[in-house]
């Protein structure tokens, strides 16, 4: 068989990234320009900043990845692109950069669903064995993803309000942590004396949806009472009952969702899974189980394009094309492909 | 030598392929079109119109702005792969200055408009000269389109007016010109992207990798940013 050379594009949100992939598991370029630096004053991503950024970034970052690659364009086989979901304005740079790549060179282009790659990055990194099921946590997203085997998706729960790493970067907003706030909160959950109690969102009787923006709530009340009365606040507990209400229901949610589908595998992804009390947490609870728990080391957790060329791999080997009409699809639902 | 012309600035596109000076084949389209979706297949159908490849043609032209920063955005991302990947010379234009190219009077000043919303325009001025160049007199920018008109009164010279943003504001145009005033004809609204290569041709190309838009404008976030800190700084 021959090998797969695909270059995959990331632009979904304040990352400007590109990446070539072999056969879907290695990794010969991992390009990653992020916006942070320069987001950080305004205190989140700002949508027109992100986008002109993009444009600033996108042809040094291919070039870069197809350079430490050593590749040219006649080598690659495809091109693969996020489509959505994520910021519009964001999205269309890499899209239409990445059309006009592969119109250039003559190679078929293949939208990508952002969520579909943060799962795929584990293709990169110790493998994907079915049926598992994927906890996808970053400030865009909090879900739970039911895969039965390559290519296929059942989106099984989801956030109701606000994604997990939003309501870490609110909270830590209230309590004077820099941006963007989950380190912070993690660092000082870990040191923290003692801990305020917060409520926890389990929602309805067996529901795998989550709900953040209650807990949210609570704590900048709480943070808001505690000052009107002139009380100091104390930061670390404060982090410390937060962490802990997410990761109580978070947790639990994931591993009644590993048990009742009965996987062999349980895959955490997204920005908010570098989060080293979640993941110690998860772990200790699927080893009870005896459940295997895969994290991607950290450059693969948060966004990337490699995860794109990883997910792309497994769309190209099942025939999947777009044409030069793809287009940015903030809403994108994440749809399964069908090996042939 | 050929050029591929792109202009996705605002609501309508053009593209073009040019060889030695000829027009070989233009696509143009007045609706407001969804560039994201609809550029790159237009590209494609101009190379297969005119039977070559990508590979084959010489430089880029592309309308670098302003005017709408999603438009301009995805035809500068176009341009500038397409001129990396390829090798190939990048020239950006102003839009606003592909809009007045539609023009061929002489002796007049010619002001092309794109609408900025809340009583705001963006607008250069340009002059056709006796040798078929055009000339810049002000600049590109944004403005208040009274600022325009007053400035366009006191100057007293006969002006063209042209593009979308002329258009929409033709009812103030007339009333603050008068006689002075003209409108160019409806099909010299939309840019063309083969007078947008006749204009790259006497330009300096881009440095690809850092060729960006000209938004004419920061965005509303900086501003905000800047007059905070500017602010913090006086107290
Ligand atoms: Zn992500």
């Amino acid at each position: 068989m021959n090998d797969i050379h695909i270059l995959g594009i990331e632009t979904s949100c304040d990352e400007t990234a590109a990446s070539v992939v072999k056969n879907g598991r290695e990794i010969l370029s991992n390009v990653v320009a992020s916006q942070i630096e320069s987001q950080k004053r305004f205190g989140g991503v700002v949508p027109e900043v992100a986008s002109r950024l993009h444009v600033e970034q996108i042809t040094l970052v291919i070039e870069e990845a197809m350079e430490q690659a050593g590749l040219r364009p006649e080598d690659l086989d495809a091109v693969a692109v996020t489509e959505g979901p994520g910021l519009v304005g964001a999205l269309l740079i890499g899209v239409n950069a990445a059309k006009a790549f592969a119109f250039a060179n003559g190679l078929p282009i293949i939208g990508v669903h952002h969520i579909a790659g943060h799962v795929y990055a584990n293709r990169l990194d110790g493998g994907m064995e079915f049926p598992l099921v994927a906890l996808i946590i970053s400030g865009g997203h909090t879900e739970l993803v039911y895969m039965e085997r390559d290519g296929r998706f059942e989106l099984i729960g989801e956030t109701r309000d606000d994604a997990a790493g939003e309501a870490y970067d609110k909270v830590a907003r209230v309590l004077g942590l820099p941006y963007p706030g989950g380190p912070h909160i993690d660092r000082l959950a870990h040191e923290a004396q003692g801990t305020v109690e917060f409520p926890r969102a389990r929602l309805e009787e067996g529901s795998f949806d989550f709900s953040f923006s209650g807990l949210k709530s609570a704590v900048i009340n709480h943070v808001h009472n505690a000052r009107q009365k002139g009380q100091e606040v104390d930061t670390a507990s404060v982090a410390a009952g937060f962490q802990e209400s997410v990761i109580d229901v978070v947790v639990e949610k994931t591993v009644r969702a590993a048990k009742e589908k009965g996987v062999r595998q349980v895959i955490a992804a997204g920005g908010v899974s570098a989060n080293k009390g979640l993941r110690a947490a998860l772990s200790e609870a699927l080893e009870k189980e005896g459940i295997r728990f895969s994290v991607p080391p950290l450059n693969l957790c948060t966004d990337n394009a490699a995860m794109i060329a990883a997910a792309g791999t497994s769309m190209y080997e099942a025939g999947i094309r777009s044409d030069m009409a793809l287009n940015g699809r903030p809403g994108m639902e994440l749809l399964s492909w069908t090996m042939k | 030598m050929i050029w591929l012309g792109l202009d996705t600035a605002n609501a309508p596109l053009s593209v073009a392929l040019v060889r030695d000076g000829e027009l070989l084949v233009e696509l143009n389209s007045a609706m407001g079109l969804n560039h994201s979706a609809g550029a790159m297949p237009a590209v494609e159908q101009l190379f297969k119109r005119a039977g070559i490849k990508p590979a084959d043609i010489d430089a880029i032209a592309v309308s670098e702005g302003p005017g709408s920063y999603t438009g301009v955005r995805i035809g500068v991302t176009i341009a500038k792969t397409l001129a990396w990947t390829l090798d190939k010379p990048l020239v950006g234009v102003s839009s606003l200055r592909v809009l007045a190219s539609n023009v061929f009077t002489y002796g007049v000043t010619i002001s092309p408009m794109i609408d900025a919303r809340r009583g705001n325009v963006y607008a250069g001025l340009y002059r056709r000269q006796e040798d078929g160049t055009l000339k810049c007199l002000m600049e590109d920018r944004h403005m208040a389109l009274s600022d325009l008109l007053d400035r366009l009164k006191k100057e007293g010279n006969p002006v063209v007016f042209v593009g979308e943003g002329a258009r929409k504001n033709e009812e103030a145009l007339r009333e603050a010109l008068g006689e002075l005033g003209r409108r160019a004809h409806f099909t010299q609204d939309i840019p063309r992207a083969s007078l947008l290569i006749t204009e790259a041709q006497q330009a300096e190309p881009e440095t690809v990798h850092s060729f960006v838009p000209e938004y004419r404008r920061i965005t509303e976030a900086e501003a905000n940013w800047q007059k905070a800190n500017g602010e913090a700084r006086e107290k």
